[in-house]
């Protein structure tokens, strides 16, 4: 099972990474970008965070349901800010995992701390790469949407829309993550299987373009 | 394309259906032909044509023409009962489309539960005007059409009150049976088959459309696409 998960780094998680060559399509046209330069691991462990914004953490449960391949995976990684850390603050990471979209202020401002400090971001999971359910709000106005959930719904009369200063603001759309910052790869799937994401992280972490291919690439 | 499947070769396709003529919109059979690009449904076969479509640059293309469709409509693939029979998710699974990448447009499209046996959700049309053809061509009924143009344009319903309810469509049309997304879906039905076991979960599409589609060959001496051709 964890054969296919070879020893080595791709040329972008060391020194002096050209991040516009992480680019899925570069990788797509140019193939020797990849296949070319292998680098050895050495003996820093790759740092990975992961994060739920606009999501139902369905995708960090399908990450766990690689069982016991953590134990292989953690002699390769080690985790930053991430549920499984409880650390509040994203640090100087190689990869950065994100499922949810962006549907208030605080989504943006943890993603752009992400894309700040992550080599590669990746948008796993429906949510992340088109917003999902919770984009199924779109097409409506977020004030009426607001007043029929807090007002006028039956049963919740004399209700209030919250406004405690600490709550974020919702933003008027729900967006993907690649509309607000620059995103290197996406993992599809609502969530991904725990063999697509551990298909898609140890072909990242060996060096190769990661391809899912037929039963792990899924929209549903 | 008629000549390509009667000979085991494979064009990916959506709005092409061999019962019906073909529309050439949906341009996902664009392949290479003399250095040009071409719609292969409509473009008639000659002898010695050297035709190239499993090519990268071809596939791109058709990567970037499935991407464009499932940012230009509301394709919720999770909560969808037309996934995993779905061609347009087949096709993409099969060009690994991880992401639409352009800008989701999120269209406002209200559906038509009108009818007490069919529903309509135009969030997934993507304009092939297969049920419009099955409509008019099979059934004789002209249910369906389309209106408007460019990025307006939108599947409707022929009836005065624009429901589908004041049709006389039947859950035994040919209007039914051809929708390749999930806009036309008989109710009550949608997860008897569960997610995971349905179509394009067992095999991609590339290895089950030369099943599905009936070769010339078994079609006869008359092919409602070729009238017309020289």
């Amino acid at each position: 099972m964890i054969e296919s998960c070879k020893v080595a780094v791709r040329p972008e998680l060391v020194e002096g990474h050209n991040d516009k060559s992480a680019h899925p399509s570069n990788l797509r046209t140019n193939g020797s970008i990849v296949a070319g330069n292998e680098y050895k691991f050495m003996s820093k462990k790759l740092r990975i965070a992961t994060t739920s914004l606009a999501g139902c953490f369905g995708c960090h449960m399908s990450f766990l349901d690689i069982d016991e391949r953590l134990f292989p995976l953690l002699d390769l990684v080690e985790f930053d800010r991430s549920p499984l850390t409880d650390i509040k603050h994203c640090g100087p990471c190689d990869i950065g995992l994100i499922e949810g979209g962006i549907c208030n202020a605080e989504n943006v401002h943890v993603l752009r701390e992400f894309r700040k400090n992550c080599k590669i971001l990746i948008s796993i999971g429906a949510c992340a790469i088109n917003g999902g359910l919770p984009a199924q709000r779109n097409h409506l106005d977020l004030g009426s949407c607001l007043t029929e959930v807090y007002l006028t719904e039956p049963g919740l009369a004399h209700g209030h829309i919250p406004n405690d200063p600490e709550l974020p603001l919702p933003l008027d759309k729900v967006h993907p993550l690649h509309e607000v910052v620059k995103i290197d790869y996406f993992i599809p799937g609502c969530p991904p299987s725990g063999d697509a994401i551990w298909k898609f992280l140890t072909d990242l972490i060996a060096g190769k373009t990661p391809e899912l291919g037929h039963g792990l690439i899924k929209y549903d | 394309m008629q000549a390509a499947l009667s000979a085991g070769h494979y064009i990916p396709h959506l709005c092409y259906h061999p019962e019906f003529k073909p529309h050439g919109s949906c341009k996902l059979c664009t392949v290479k032909v003399g250095g040009r690009t071409a719609a292969s449904c409509t473009m008639p076969a000659e002898a010695g044509l050297n035709v190239e479509s499993n090519i990268e640059e071809m596939n791109g293309l058709r990567r970037t023409l499935v991407q464009m469709l499932f940012a230009e409509g509301n394709h919720f693939c999770p909560s969808c009962e037309k996934s995993g029979n779905c061609m347009l998710q087949a096709l993409g699974y099969d060009l690994e489309v991880h992401t639409a990448g352009f800008r989701h447009l999120y269209p406002d499209r209200p559906v038509d539960a009108s009818h007490p046996d069919i529903l309509l959700d135009f969030n997934r049309c993507i304009l092939c005007e297969l049920c419009v053809r099955a409509s008019s061509e099979v059934d004789g009924k002209n249910v369906f059409a389309l209106s408007g143009r460019g990025i307006t344009k939108h599947l409707i319903v022929n009836a005065e009150s624009g429901l589908l309810k004041d049709t006389d469509i039947a859950l035994t049309d040919k209007a039914m049976q051809v929708c390749p997304v999930g806009v036309i879906l008989p109710k009550r039905v949608g997860f008897r088959v569960p997610i995971g076991k349905r179509k394009y979960d067992q095999r991609p599409i590339s290895a089950q459309a030369l099943d599905d589609a009936p070769r010339q060959a078994d079609a006869g001496d008359s092919c409602a696409a070729c009238e017309g051709s020289p």
